[in-house]
């Protein structure tokens, strides 16, 4: 029944717990540097605004502060850079109008934080309000405009069928149409919004920066997932090389996406450093973050499918609205992207997709965990629910029917045109029903409902892609280069053996809190079987690494996991030769364990690690034409991105006299290919659930009318907190990928992935025999309250 | 103000504080309006107290004071001028960490650890009300401290093991060795 294959390293402790248990981490708004100022930000009250003049002499003159800077100060620096340049790019401070609540208007720079709040607050910015337009569908309709100077608010439209190919989206929508035309079909059609989410790590953002003159360097420390990307902006901002900045992510207190920005503080910061000659600090207040740091999803769809009778889909429809707020940064205009890339799902069927990116006057959106997959699966695995539900199959079976075979795989292509590397769908829809019970939870579920209780049983399939990715993505217009990276998505690493024995990794990557340390020591002792405790992980510092994008995208062990290894297996084959010199054998006689290397048959002729390093470093003491030193630097590009998938179940209960859902049981059965540590493989399922819990029962960002976000903070903006969410119950198939030498997929965001679709379905199924076919999230009782109250025109549930 | 807020007296720099922290008296001059937080981490030096709400919902900033768990965001550091703090610097004795602590490192009860400090704190406080809590007792009892990165099943994985070894019981077996299912 179970086998063990697959697991590469083992469930160890991490590397990096001691430090923060004990609260000796460092994160950025723990540094503290000699003579270091403080800024505060005087923000816009209105959306839309002209600003018609500000008033800083009084903040100007107060005590301890030292300057205050507008966008006359700092408009030659240019705006902020975005992958996807169309739209408005964000300047540094407002320029001439405001376009969202909370947009930087003023910067204060001051010796204490509490002065520089103090002096913000006396700022006088007189404002000219102008028309709003918040709502999706009236923004797309351009009768007010949100950027006077853009054609219009629809910014960007992604299509798929065959993304980019005209002719395969032409042929799927004719597929799609004629399917409709058969008088043996069903079409199932459903309006759904997948709201906007505030990511919210609990760490807010901050930044440090500090400019030696005599040095003639930069050096930064900021709370962000993509230290190197950020050397690059600054590098390119000031007009100065990129080894004239040093980038230090230290610890980051959760990232989730919002931290895959470089953001006006993060050069606002270095340029008043510079002015100054003071090292400066900011760190985002929690009330300001939510409109300082981007937001993310945002979208408001129909989605459709047409089926057979018996369970075969003939085509799957997806037009939406994607809210990118007032100003494109980063990733922006991307995300949408991502969702047409795995919009698909696991499934053959022809598709077509329509997802018009449309600025409004709010807050930036960007990459929130999952970013633009998690949307596009909700309304793919939502609607598959109501088709089966339509013509009455089991939710598993509708599914089933219609996968992508597994014998397509390596590379089957899915119907959005992209090679997907491996997959067995089936079997880990086989593997979900037979270990988590299906047939029983749907029994229980029977029994309840004769009870006259509402329990609804939910489940869905997922893919992600993600690992990314390919040098060749530059291909399709996504690159770093912008920021001084010319390598696209590639991963770096660089194992090196001290002269001691002892190992230092330097990886491109910085976690933010996915365990980087310990499982990179893994991948190296592995190889070189030196122990993970005389490994040190080094990472987040561009002074020391040679490049890296960054940790997102569920691409850090996939990627540069991959080039680690690379690294550690180029570095054994040198060690070998030093110890086959050594010990006088054939170096392909030589083997590895714990205590260094010996020759195979007889393991007292050996050498230890602490002498093969005393020797690598003695060049003279080397075989002729082996150059010194022990270390070697991987650069790993794979040829695609990886697609993880999975099945997921939830077991619901609704009180439907208060509309109150608890979500009695989670249960996953993911597969992420191979794993290196079974434990933080674990922990990043778990968070990524408790965020697709967030997102379908509790998380809101909520703007009125005029544009004001409503619930922006945490009081009104309510996370899962341990009483909202069960112990979750996990379990895992094993499908490698072939395209790293890992077989490693990815698993940061397959938790997100999975599971807001997978509550709603739940919900949805409790309440089907009071007539509900669809909530919106999030879940509140209100909302589900109000819906059986729609549904039974207020009769007695 | 001395009867209101403990032991502070009006200097012509602020206002006079003196505490406990770690076992350590120590005293200063501050602002009226400095948090408690802030005392902590700018004035103390202890920055294993993080601040992630400002507002007392996220729970980042717990500190023990006199024994109670209390959210140092939202308290000025002239009321607890004349007490008794524990931060998570003051947690492990000396070599060996606190139960807790030794609960997270051996449950994965963190991942980015910037909650970790504060829920450390929350747990301290539970355990020493009650040994042997029901998993709804932990859940309940860190209900006011946020993690976005764990989902919580860890950290209450961590605090029963914690809970296990302060009642001198050998903990349950972690659940993360699920092997390959297959059909």
């Amino acid at each position: 029944m179970t086998t063990t294959t697959s697991v590469l390293g083992g469930a160890i402790r991490r590397r990096e717990d001691p430090a923060l248990i004990q609260g000796t981490g460092r994160y950025v708004d723990d540094i503290k540097l000699n003579g270091m100022l403080h800024v505060a930000f005087v923000r816009s009250p209105y959306a839309h605004a002209r600003v018609t003049s500000i008033d800083t002499s009084e903040a100007e003159g107060m005590d301890g502060v030292h300057a205050v800077y507008t966008i006359d100060d700092v408009r030659h620096l240019g705006p902020l850079l975005a992958q996807v340049p169309v739209g408005k790019l964000r300047p540094l401070l407002a320029d001439g109008t405001v376009n969202h609540a909370g947009e930087a208007v003023a910067m204060v720079v001051a010796e204490t934080r509490y002065q520089a709040q103090d002096a913000a607050e006396t700022v006088s910015v007189d404002y000219e309000t102008l028309p709003t337009v918040i709502d999706l569908a009236e923004a797309a309709s351009d009768e007010v405009k949100v950027h006077d100077d853009l054609d219009s608010n629809v910014l960007l439209t992604w299509e798929g069928g065959p993304w980019g190919n005209e002719e395969g989206i032409a042929e799927a929508k004719q597929t799609i149409a004629a399917a409709k035309e058969r008088d043996d079909v069903v079409v199932v059609s459903q309006e759904m919004v997948n709201q906007r989410l505030i990511p919210t790590a609990i760490e807010p953002r901050s930044v440090v920066a500090e400019w030696n003159a005599g040095y003639g360097r930069f050096e930064v420390f900021s709370s962000t997932q993509i230290p190197h990307a950020l050397a690059g902006a600054i590098a390119k901002t000031f007009g100065v090389a990129s080894n004239a900045v040093r980038v230090v992510a230290p610890e980051v207190g959760g990232g989730f996406g919002a931290k895959l920005n470089v953001y006006n503080d993060e050069i606002l910061v270095p340029f008043a450093a510079k002015q100054l000659g003071r090292p400066v600090k900011f760190t985002e207040t929690r009330r300001e973050s939510p409109n300082s740091t981007i937001q993310g999803r945002g979208w408001a769809g129909t989605a459709t499918i047409t089926g057979t009778r018996d369970g075969e889909v003939l085509g799957y429809e997806l037009h939406a609205l994607c809210d990118m707020g007032a100003y494109s940064q980063n990733f922006t205009l991307a995300i949408p992207f991502l969702g047409v890339f795995v919009g698909s799902g696991q499934y053959g069927f022809p598709i077509h997709m329509k997802l018009d990116c449309i600025t409004t006057h709010t807050m930036t959106t960007d990459a929130y965990r999952g970013a633009g997959r998690p949307e596009a699966i909700y309304y793919l695995e939502r609607i598959l629910d109501e088709y089966a539900a339509a013509i009455g199959m089991d939710p598993a079976e509708v599914r089933r029917k219609n996968y992508i075979p597994s014998d397509e795989f390596p590379a089957a292509m899915s119907p959005v045109g992209f090679a997907m590397d491996t997959g067995d769908y089936e079997r880990n829809l086989d593997a979900a029903l037979s270990h988590f019970g299906w047939d029983d939870l749907k029994a229980e579920r029977d029994k309840a409902q004769e009870e006259g209780r509402y329990l609804g049983v939910g489940l869905t399939s997922y893919v992600e892609v993600c690992g990314f990715g390919p040098s060749a993505l530059v291909d399709l217009g996504f690159s770093w280069s912008e920021y001084g990276l010319p390598s696209a998505f590639s991963g770096s690493g660089l194992v090196r053996v001290n002269p001691d024995g002892t190992v230092t990794v330097v990886i491109g990557t910085g976690p933010t809190g996915q365990g980087h340390e310990t499982t990179w020591a893994q991948l190296v002792s592995r190889q070189l079987g030196i122990p993970v405790e005389r490994i040190r992980v080094t990472h987040g510092d561009t002074a020391e690494s040679p490049m890296g994008v960054g940790t997102f995208g569920s691409r850090s062990a996939a990627v540069d996991g991959a080039a680690t290894h690379e690294a550690a297996v180029e570095v054994k084959e040198k060690a070998a030769k030093i110890a086959a010199h050594l010990l006088e054998a054939a170096e392909e006689d030589i083997r590895f364990g714990e205590d260094g290397a010996h020759v195979a048959g007889t393991p007292d002729k050996s050498v230890d690690w602490d002498e093969l390093a005393r020797v690598a470093y003695q060049p003279h003491l080397l075989p002729e034409g082996l150059a010194g030193g022990l270390e070697a630097h991987s650069i790993f590009s794979p040829a695609n991105a990886t697609w993880p998938f999975g099945t997921h179940l939830a077991v619901v209960d609704v009180d439907p006299e208060t509309g109150d859902v608890r979500l009695l049981r989670y249960l996953a059965m993911d597969d992420c290919g191979n794993v290196i540590n079974p434990m933080i493989v674990d922990g990043q399922i778990h968070g990524g659930i408790a965020q697709g819990v967030g997102q379908a029962m509790f998380e809101d960002a909520v703007y009125d009318e005029e544009g004001n976000l409503l619930t922006g903070s945490l009081v009104d903006y309510p996370l899962p907190t341990a009483t909202d969410l069960p112990m979750f119950e996990l379990a895992r198939t094993v499908t490698p990928t072939d395209i790293n030498p890992l077989g490693v997929k990815g698993i940061g965001e397959a938790g997100t992935i999975g599971s807001a679709q997978t509550i709603v379905n739940a919900v949805v199924d409790a309440l089907r025999p009071l007539g509900v076919t669809h909530i919106d999230m999030p879940l509140r009782p209100k909302r589900v309250w109000q819906a059986i109250h729609d549904a039974t025109n207020g009769r007695d549930s | 103000m001395a009867d209101r807020f403990g032991k502070v007296s009006d200097e012509e720099d602020g206002l006079k504080v003196s505490m406990t922290i770690n076992g350590r008296e120590v005293s200063d001059d501050v602002e009226p309006r400095t948090l408690l937080v802030h005392f902590l981490r700018e004035n103390q030096g202890l920055t294993g107290t993080h601040v992630g709400c400002e507002t007392s919902y996220c729970g980042a900033c717990t500190v023990l004071m006199d024994g109670k768990t209390v959210k140092s965001c939202t308290m000025l550091a002239v009321q607890a001028s004349g007490s008794d703090l524990t931060t998570i610097e003051g947690v492990a004795d000396g070599e060996s960490l606190h139960p807790v602590q030794e609960g997270f490192w051996e449950r994965h009860g963190l991942q980015c650890g910037y909650c970790t400090p504060g829920m450390i704190m929350s747990a301290v406080g539970l355990l020493e009300e009650n040994q042997s809590p029901s998993e709804g007792e932990i859940r309940h009892a860190i209900e006011g401290n946020l993690c976005r990165c764990t989902g919580y099943h860890n950290i209450v994985k961590a605090i029963e093991y914690a809970a296990s070894r302060i009642r001198g019981e050998e903990p349950a077996a972690p659940d993360w060795n699920h092997e390959e299912v297959s059909a």
